[in-house]
């Protein structure tokens, strides 16, 4: 009686299910049957590169995975049991460094490692373990914080060391949380594109590196989809194999309270605690001064010339790069605001139907999910083989990069606002009906308001991610609109130690804004949630 | 004529009834008060009436008009929800105005009316105030404030005074009943507390015997 007319619902969800279907499905459509020419599949299963590929994407982010959990469990546990001074900031190091862009985490490894191990695989093991110390710390350490303390005690009390205590009381416990991490440490890596195409060598290949080598470099459009499928199929094996082991594993642990965390008591346990906080902090604070340290060196000592001539063209004169630094910023800048103005509308207007939707708002809430299970590499390409026809041919237009970007960034979008107006009481919106408010002023006036702030939280996301985003923006972007992850990229490609100092200072730059946003974000998130009570007579 | 009038109304959740062919029937400036246990169903018969809860059969009757499938905010009934639902944005006053406004009346006087409606309740003066900085017993009072502002043909009151501490309550229970008789109301009060139901309202009804 007081629903929501679906007149309303349905000119809400319209521009999100037209963006969706246009810019996501069509494109992906257009992959599949790329790819479904006997040719291709035939020319890819039995190329034997193919394989070597998906060995090498396999393995390297198995290594990247045991590495990241192995020298994550210290620090989770450090932070999940200990009160120490300096926690607060190696949490927010750790996440800072999580929400770097690829391309950033990229530089810094090449910056901190010396020449002889750049390019190696060791290079982009320790990128991608750097980056996903956080995943483990956070996760982890959450489910740690849960463990109730005396059960531990209870396990001494029976006669169990600390070690025992740990393999046989706290790490079975802990497990659906390692499996958790380790999926999504599992999948980054997998996935992994930016880093690879910074920090390894010409030849090395992910599946996602060789797919935007074949559909850009070598023209091979069918081989490109069809190794852009087969790498769906092999992540769609991994995510169903996980849920399936997390579900096994999770037990209920009684208790679901926080326990208490204590300041480390005695010698021996003051000094482990120091050793792994301060290890922790070296591990993921020297990437970063690395990368600044070198945008000030040159051969010749110390200068601020890479960043005083980010706006020079002409290495000498005459002799240009083709690379323009300055330009580059400008352009990140104005994808950036489009981008985030496309993914705020699309995120508020698909919020709003699928709250307001109810059993049929699932749809859409699956559908805008999906770009994030594909990957931004799949969206990019897809948009660059489905808009090249006219009427549709979109490449030129100065709307396409920003689009892409928000497509990446619309579930972080929603998933940032529809917690919160899910959990709007719906009898204040009853409320404001007996006050003579009809279905749609009712909902304007209860649900509506609470849009803003998480709204806020979910446009810093956006904004965020457009800065950094690599994937999608290496197949649509043209000559002249390289956004910053592109030149940086571009710049730490090149032999020259001025080229390499600016794609250091623009790097340094992007992780500065980046990290600036994401704590800005962080701060309104904090305060989005309504403050009602539920209770019912 | 009656003001309100229940006819065999049956509520069955996941086919759980609830409300078993219910009947009841009150005339103009009735207070009733109906009593119950907890989870008897109280609530929902409330939540029929005012049109949040579709009933599976049965009619609801508002002035000899039948309601029962009107959608709530064309029924004039006025609700006060056991945990007030003040609207957490919005002032004191613009809480109380918030109907006045629905129906449409211009500005200046819904101002006035609300100023009145506080003065009524005993909060004169707190209209500026955010709604969440009220105490509990200041709270319930708006929500009466915002209810009989738009002169609802009947106002219907869920656990109106549960939760207040016992001396906020019996003071609370006397005011309440000057208030609405004051009002001239037509109001259902549902409530698990006897001799509250007493204080307030002309009589007692039980759910079970409906």
């Amino acid at each position: 009686m007081n629903r929501l007319p679906r007149s309303v619902v349905a000119a809400l969800a319209a521009v999100p299910a037209a963006a969706l279907a246009v810019f996501f499905v069509w494109p992906f459509a257009t992959i599949v049957s790329e790819a479904l020419s006997g040719a291709a599949i035939r020319d890819t299963v039995t190329r034997r590169s193919t394989w070597e590929i998906v060995w090498f994407t396999s393995w390297q982010a198995l290594l990247s995975t045991i590495v990241t959990i192995v020298i994550g469990l210290a620090p989770a546990a450090v932070v999940a049991r200990f009160d120490f001074p300096g926690r607060g900031v190696l949490v927010g190091l750790l996440t800072a460094v999580f929400v770097l862009p690829t391309v950033v985490m990229g530089a810094a490894i090449l910056a901190l490692l010396p020449d002889a191990l750049d390019r190696t695989v060791l290079a982009i093991v320790a990128a991608h373990v750097v980056f996903n110390l956080a995943v483990v710390v956070r996760l982890v350490g959450a489910m740690w914080e849960l463990l109730p303390t005396d059960m531990e005690a209870a396990a001494a009390t029976l006669g169990a060391s600390r070690w025992r205590v740990f393999t046989d009381v706290s790490l079975p416990l802990i497990r659906p949380a390692l499996t958790a991490a380790a999926t999504v440490v599992f999948l980054f890596s997998f996935t992994s594109f930016g880093v690879i195409r910074v920090v390894g060598a010409t030849g090395t290949r992910t599946i996602e590196v060789e797919v935007w080598r074949r559909a850009t470099q070598l023209g091979d459009l069918g081989g490109a989809a069809v190794l852009t499928l087969l790498q769906l199929a092999l992540l769609g094996v991994v995510v169903a194999w996980s849920t399936t082991l997390q579900r096994r594993h999770s037990r209920a642990l009684g208790l679901r309270l926080r326990s208490p965390r204590r300041v480390p008591s005695g010698r021996s346990e003051q000094r482990v605690v120091t050793a792994i906080v301060v290890g922790t902090f070296a591990v993921v604070a020297a990437p970063l001064a690395a990368l600044v340290i070198r945008s000030f060196s040159t051969p010749t000592g110390w200068s601020t010339a890479a960043w005083t001539d980010l706006g020079r063209t002409e290495i000498r004169p005459g002799l240009r790069v083709g690379v323009d630094p300055w330009n580059a910023v400008v352009n990140s800048l104005t994808t950036a605001v489009w981008a985030t103005t496309f993914a705020v509308t699309i995120g508020a207007l698909a919020s709003l139907a699928i709250a307001a939707a109810g059993q049929a708002g699932r749809f859409l809430d699956a559908g805008l999910m999906l770009p994030l299970g594909t990957s931004a590499v799949t969206i990019g390409f897809g948009m660059l083989i489905t808009f090249d026809v006219a009427p549709f041919d979109w490449r030129a237009s100065w709307w396409l990069v920003p689009v892409g970007h928000a497509l990446v960034a619309v579930p972080f979008v929603v998933r940032a606002t529809l917690g919160v107006l899910r959990s709007v009481d719906p009898d204040l919106t009853a409320a404001a009906a007996t006050l003579g408010a009809s279905p749609t002023r009712a909902w304007y006036e209860t649900v509506v308001p609470y849009l803003w702030r998480p709204l806020a939280a979910g446009a810093g996301l956006a904004t965020a991610i457009s800065l950094g985003e690599f994937g999608a923006t290496s197949f649509l972007s043209r000559s002249g609109g390289e956004t910053m992850p592109i030149a940086i990229e571009r710049l730490l490609g090149r032999t020259g130690s001025i080229l390499q100092a600016q794609g250091y200072a623009l790097a340094t730059m992007l992780a500065a804004v980046t990290v600036l946003v994401v704590v800005l974000t962080d701060r309104v998130q904090s305060f989005t949630r309504p403050t009602t009570s539920r209770r019912r007579g | 004529m009656s003001a309100l009038e229940v006819i065999d109304v049956g509520v069955a959740f996941d086919g759980v009834t609830v409300l078993d062919d219910v009947s009841l029937a009150m005339v103009s400036g009735d207070i009733t008060a109906l009593l119950g246990p907890s989870g008897s169903g109280k609530s929902t018969l409330l939540r029929v009436i005012a049109g949040i809860i579709r009933p599976d059969r049965g009619s609801i009757l508002i002035d000899g008009i039948d309601v029962t499938t009107s959608p709530t905010h064309r029924r004039r009934v006025g609700m006060v929800f056991q945990d007030n639902q003040l609207f957490p944005h919005r002032s004191v006053i613009e809480n109380v105005a918030f109907g006045l406004k629905m129906a449409g009346v211009d500005r200046t006087s819904r101002q006035a009316r609300s100023a009145d409606w506080l003065d009524h309740v005993g909060l004169h003066g707190f209209g500026p105030r955010t709604v969440t900085e009220l105490s509990g017993g200041e709270a319930k009072r708006v929500a009466l404030a915002r209810t009989l502002a738009t002169e609802p043909a009947v106002v219907l009151l869920d656990e109106p005074l549960t939760g207040l501490d016992r001396e906020l309550h019996d003071h609370l229970a006397g005011e309440l009943s000057t208030i609405l008789r004051a009002a001239g109301t037509t109001a259902l009060l549902v409530t698990h507390d006897p001799e509250e139901a007493a204080t307030v309202a002309d009589r007692s009804i039980h759910l079970a015997d409906l």
